[in-house]
């Protein structure tokens, strides 16, 4: 495998992660929600939400029926979108008056 | 510990965006010099693999779960100020394409994760390698013991958050957060002892440079 081997591989590792293991993600609350809801303060988070627009909310793509297929599909779009605005920045920001020296 | 809209004060959440915003201004103009030519779609990689795995919440104890961080990872393999720049990517992209995370609290969540995560995550690293050792257990023993403490840290910091914001008091949810996450970051020494050694075996170019001269 020649330069770009490890990114190819490290790209399908992580879309197979986000498409195959999301559906099986624990549904117990995150360490923050149990806290907040055994301290009492969680429902302050449920009161309002500053950003209503997000495309994919929650993880599940609107308008799949199954929840596994929607939350694996939320996990390809967000994994993709990801890797492709991380190179795109990276790029920028490499080819920003860097000289190269760090090559 | 994506902290949601509604647990903190609108001060503190301000005065979070400014911090967030002065440390994303220097990483982007600084963090291109600190990537070798590589690195470029590594940065993608390294994004995208830490949005995956944070979907994968894993159960810890009775009812509660947690979910990888991946800043320590990410400092690892790019340095810290990529590893800032790969956690201001993944929180931005989940908060306004996912709900995860408030918007009135990304200031916040990126000043945890990517500065206390990613920047001090890395300096912990770096001074654990010190004391531990450059040989290959050394290493993976410095990996391990900053990716645990980044998670203890970063939990607490949010404590703390919560707490100044008058939302609880610090004597309950100080403890209540280091301690849920002293288990999760054992989740996190695991995953990113795992990675960052079979990256060192296949590709140990790929590391951060200081990286790969450290295990030369």
């Amino acid at each position: 495998m020649e330069k770009y081997g490890i990114v190819t591989i490290g790209l399908m590792v992580a879309l197979a992660i986000a498409i195959f293991a999301s559906p099986f993600a624990s549904s117990f609350p995150d360490g923050l929600e149990w806290v907040a809801e055994k301290v009492g303060f969680l429902h302050l988070s449920e009161e309002y939400a500053a950003w209503t627009k997000s495309p994919v909310p929650d993880y599940e793509m609107p308008g799949v029926g199954n929840p596994a297929v929607a939350t694996a599909l939320a996990g390809l779009a967000g994994t993709l979108a990801v890797f492709l605005a991380g190179f795109g920045l990276a790029k920028l920001m490499k080819s920003d008056k860097s000289g190269g020296s760090a090559a | 510990m994506h902290i949601p809209d509604g647990f903190v004060s609108t001060e503190l959440s301000v005065a979070a965006f400014a911090i967030s915003g002065a440390v994303a201004a220097v990483a982007l103009k600084k963090a291109g010099k600190d990537l070798g030519e590589k690195q470029v779609p590594l940065l993608g990689v390294t994004a995208a693999f830490v949005f995956a795995a944070q979907m994968i919440n894993f159960p810890v104890l009775g009812g509660t779960s947690g979910h990888f961080m991946g800043a320590v990872l990410a400092s690892v393999m790019l340095g810290p100020l990529n590893a800032f720049i790969v956690m201001l990517l993944v929180l931005s992209i989940q908060c306004l394409g996912f709900a995860d995370g408030g918007l009135t609290a990304l200031g916040l969540n990126v000043f945890n994760m990517g500065v206390v995560g990613g920047i001090i995550g890395y300096y912990m690293f770096r001074g654990i390698l010190a004391v531990s050792g450059k040989s290959k257990n050394g290493y993976a023993f410095a990996v391990g013991a900053a990716s645990w403490l980044s998670i203890v840290l970063a939990s607490s910091v949010c404590a703390f958050e919560i707490a100044l914001s008058g939302t609880a008091p610090l004597k309950v949810v100080l403890p209540s957060m280091a301690g849920v996450h002293a288990l999760i970051g054992v989740g996190e020494a695991v995953i990113t002892v795992s990675v960052v050694s079979l990256v060192a075996g296949v590709r140990p170019d790929m590391l951060h440079k200081q990286m790969s001269e450290a295990r030369a």
